[in-house]
């Protein structure tokens, strides 16, 4: 069938259509379209519908939680004894296991992440580059609770031998596995941020007789601070709410010291512990891991807060 | 411009100098001597190895893998080959200051940018950093414009005032040559009138090589000139002579516009 | 420049490049550390996981005695509870990201739902269990299901799927917009026909990424109560009798592969650590597989653009 041939039946049969049928047809077409978008609208709106309903469920079972328990006394009192039968529920050992073995852990993955990110943007070659960067990713996507298990059976152990008061478990091992863990995050979006730096910057640097390092740490990481700083508030909203690794290596006991030598409990550990248990819907115990729950989400919501004040305060200059 | 002779002391010079992108050859045989204290433009079509040219003499291709220097590039009065491997990169930097066709200033204060090349160099003195800074934020003729700002953050600036920020930060330093790369490309005419002012003022204390797309930009503000075309010299000259009365043909079709 | 004056420079320059040595060493031995850990993580599982690594071990319910449990119930269940992830994270994610790059208007609840997406990728996974155990396990009257578990790891993972989603259409460049346009099709025909086909490996890249977070994702399904000890299958969801197919399993109580690995972690006895090892080994193998499949997407997608 030739081209020409198709082209005038093409048009015959679009001589033949009336005015009313294509405007019928446009409107079909529209009413299609539109409802397509809406469709799409509603799967888009999911996501703030998540967020509405996680507070919703938050602050509703807390309310319950906190007209059994004045809030005064959640935030003052240095016990948390929910399952005794005379229960205390004092939030602060559970934060302070949380901030301990957040801070061991960004004690680890921090320095690390950072020193990774400058040497894989400024100093490694490609080659190096296109090896090494699968593999962090690969070390990201490990299972928390594969990284619980080692903190217990290696690095424990491992910590033990050096240190023989040790305990079994401490946060120290769960802190120093969960630094490890969060590595990954850090260093690729620190690498990225450094990448994103436009070459004329470290040309400038270099033209003016700097050395790699100088060019990296007093051009480079200025340069791409707003990012770092991002990656490292990230960092830190996965260390506290990184739940497995202290469920099974820091010990379940909720415990009042920052000292990361002791076992603790931290506040994703808790609401493991008692999910795990046969409390009974809408008893205070119950109500009591949604309370946990809302000072966790205040917490890293104070944490992304913060990063967008530093995004704004130290958007990239160049 | 002035007319000078020939027998004034040379601050640099290529000697049979090739450069190779991998595998193509990018600049062929450069013999090109460079004047002490006066103005050098090299001009020509783009693409035509300009711009390679320069940022060999800085070392810059060294950045980057897969590029091949040849032959030489001399500095005098010591008579280093800056090209040659024991020679380091660094020193050859720390020697020769470069002002890049976009201003890249680094994004720290107006004064740390000035100072950053005497730090580099492990001067930690307030007190001479502050002299040298002020000097040469006087000699990039950006003092009484910053003199009350200097803390301020150097992209706050304009373009015009980033660009002389950058050759205030290479003039910090003293450097023995001073490299433009089309430094007023990415500029107003405004700026790019005080830049070239700037330039004249300059050669009466440094060596200045220029990269110019803009003829008249040569005309105006060079000694000599040097036409390149397809990775070669094709001529080299003073300034008035280039374009008043080029030897080759080539020269004179891409100066009057036949052609470029 | 005379000799002194180049002798100073040529002092500053090795001092400030042995700077330059000590980090390089500093960003190798911080690399190290990351491949040691690495290392030493899979070969003490292996080392002690290997030889429990037989058929039993896969057809075996858990038991009280270390040496006859096995998986089966834990990988049945990812399975299933990984199928309902599937299906309800990734229409739902592609949808939202198409809507997000190709249709949102410019104004403040597009600005709401796009802080919202960036937002929930830093909400922790344990809260996600906890809006799971409200919603879906009471309000909704799911149960401890594979349902709830399922639903919970889909939202877990759907920013993850948006992102990837926006990311492969902005990719995409303007003038294949512009030409299915300019032929005529409406915005509808222009996403089913064009952007999405063309980002399809760049989206799949995010949901397998997205599904190698969900199967490891232990604390959110603790949250909504999943069985620790579960010796009985979902029921099947093919049957040889009319209706052949049943959704009855969404229902069933259920457990999966970590929390299987978790229980077994927990116990005191040599024993069972052997079979958390083994456990955290198929664990691991799965999600460096999925993982490796998602770079090797991405490295051949990076490979064969052409436009």
């Amino acid at each position: 069938m030739s081209a020409s041939h198709t082209l005038s039946q093409g048009i015959e049969s679009m001589e033949v259509t009336t005015v009313s049928d294509r405007l019928s047809r446009k409107l079909v077409r529209n009413i299609k379209e539109r409802a397509i978008e809406a469709a799409m609208f509603a799967a888009a709106s999911i996501s703030v519908l998540t967020t509405l309903g996680i507070i919703w469920v938050l602050v509703s079972e807390s309310y319950h939680f906190f007209e059994h328990v004045p809030i005064w006394i959640f935030l003052t009192d240095t016990m948390w004894t929910p399952l005794f039968s005379e229960p205390r529920y004092g939030i602060l050992p559970l934060l302070m296991g949380t901030l301990t073995t957040s801070l061991v852990a960004l004690g680890v993955a921090i320095p690390l992440g950072t020193i990774i990110a400058i040497f894989l943007s400024e100093f490694a070659s490609p080659r190096v580059r296109e090896v090494v960067k699968p593999f962090l990713e690969l070390l990201g996507g490990v299972p928390t609770i594969v990284y619980g298990y080692f903190a217990l059976t290696v690095v424990s152990p491992v910590l033990q031998y050096f240190f023989p008061s040790l305990p079994g478990f401490s946060m120290l091992a769960a802190g120093l596995v969960m630094g490890v863990a969060i590595v990954p995050y850090i260093s690729s979006l620190s690498e990225d941020a450094m990448r994103a730096v436009p070459m004329s910057l470290r040309e400038g640097a270099y033209a003016m007789g700097s050395t790699r390092f100088q060019t990296a740490s007093r051009v480079v990481l200025p340069a791409a601070i707003s990012g770092v700083l991002s990656a490292y508030i990230l960092g830190i909203s996965r260390a506290v709410g990184e739940t497995m690794i202290v469920a099974v290596a820091a010990g379940m006991q909720p415990n009042f010291t920052m000292n990361p030598a002791e076992p603790a409990q931290t506040i994703s550990a808790y609401i493991v512990q008692v999910a795990m248990g046969d409390l009974p819907h809408g008893s205070v115990g119950y109500q009591s891991i949604f309370a946990a729950g809302l000072s966790l989400m205040l917490m890293t919501l104070f944490f992304n807060i913060l990063g967008h004040v530093i995004r704004r305060r130290y958007r990239e200059a160049y | 411009m002035t007319t000078t002779n020939q027998t004034l002391p040379t601050k640099a010079e290529t000697r049979d100098f090739n450069f190779y992108y991998g595998a193509f050859h990018a600049l062929k045989s450069i013999n090109l001597p460079v004047v002490e204290k006066r103005v050098t433009a090299l001009i020509g079509p783009s693409g035509c190895g300009k711009s390679t040219l320069l940022r060999s003499f800085n070392r810059m291709h060294d950045l980057y893998p897969g590029n091949r220097y040849q032959g030489s590039i001399v500095l005098h009065p010591d008579n280093t080959n800056i090209l040659d491997p024991k020679v380091d990169p660094i020193e050859v930097r720390m020697r020769i200051g470069m002002v890049f066709q976009k201003p890249n200033p680094f994004p720290k204060s107006i004064y740390e940018n000035v100072a950053y090349g005497l730090k580099v160099r492990g001067e930690s003195r307030r007190s001479v950093l502050d002299d040298k800074v002020e000097n040469a934020l006087r000699g990039a003729s950006l003092w009484n414009e910053v003199k009350d700002r200097l803390h301020a953050p150097a992209t706050a600036l304009s373009g015009g005032q980033q660009q002389r920020l950058c050759i205030a930060r290479c003039l910090a330093t003293d450097p023995e040559l001073l490299l433009f790369d089309e430094p007023t490309s990415a500029l107003d005419p405004i700026a790019t009138a005080n830049i070239e002012e700037l330039v004249t003022e300059l050669r009466e204390r440094v060596t200045i090589l220029i990269v110019t797309h803009n003829m008249q930009q040569a005309a105006r503000v060079s000694d000599y000139t040097a036409y390149m075309y397809l990775g070669e010299l094709i001529e080299y000259g003073v300034t008035d002579d280039v374009f008043m009365r080029p030897k080759k043909k080539a020269t004179e079709d891409y100066i009057t516009g036949r052609f470029g | 420049m005379n000799q002194k004056e180049l002798a100073a420079i040529r002092g500053t320059i090795r001092s400030n490049r042995r700077l330059d040595i000590i980090f390089a060493v500093a960003g190798f031995v911080a690399l190290l550390i990351g491949v040691m850990a690495f290392v030493t993580l899979f070969a003490q599982m292996a080392y002690n996981g290997w030889e429990r690594l037989n058929p039993d071990f896969f057809m075996n319910f858990p038991s009280r005695r270390a040496a006859n449990a096995g998986i089966l119930s834990a990988w049945v269940g990812s399975l299933l509870v990984m199928l309902v992830t599937a299906v309800s994270a990734v229409p739902l994610g592609v949808a939202a990201g198409v809507y997000l790059e190709e249709y949102a208007p410019k104004n403040l609840i597009t600005d709401i739902i796009e802080i919202n997406v960036s937002n929930l990728a830093g909400v922790p996974s344990i809260v996600y269990g906890l809006l799971a155990l409200g919603v879906f396990v009471y309000a909704f009257g799911f149960g401890q299901s594979i349902l709830s578990a399922g639903l919970t790891l889909g939202l877990l993972i759907l920013p993850v799927v948006i992102v990837a989603t926006r990311e492969a259409l902005r990719s995409i460049p303007i003038h294949i917009r512009e030409g299915a346009y300019g032929v005529g099709a409406t915005r509808w025909q222009v996403v089913r026909d064009h952007l999405v086909p063309y980002s399809t490996p760049g989206i799949m890249t995010g949901v397998i990424i997205g599904m190698s977070r969900a199967i490891g994702e232990t604390a959110p399904i603790i949250t909504i109560g999943a069985l620790t000890f579960i010796a009985f299958l979902p029921p099947m969801p093919i049957s040889t009798t009319a209706p052949f197919v049943s959704f009855d399993w969404l229902w069933s109580g259920f457990t999966v592969m970590p929390i299987q690995m978790f229980n077994w972690t927990s116990r005191p006895e040599e024993a069972f650590q052997q079979n958390a090892a083994a456990a955290g080994l198929i664990l691991v193998f799965m999600t460096l597989m999925m993982n490796g499949v998602a770079i090797w997407l991405r490295y051949r997608l990076r490979k064969s653009i052409s436009w």
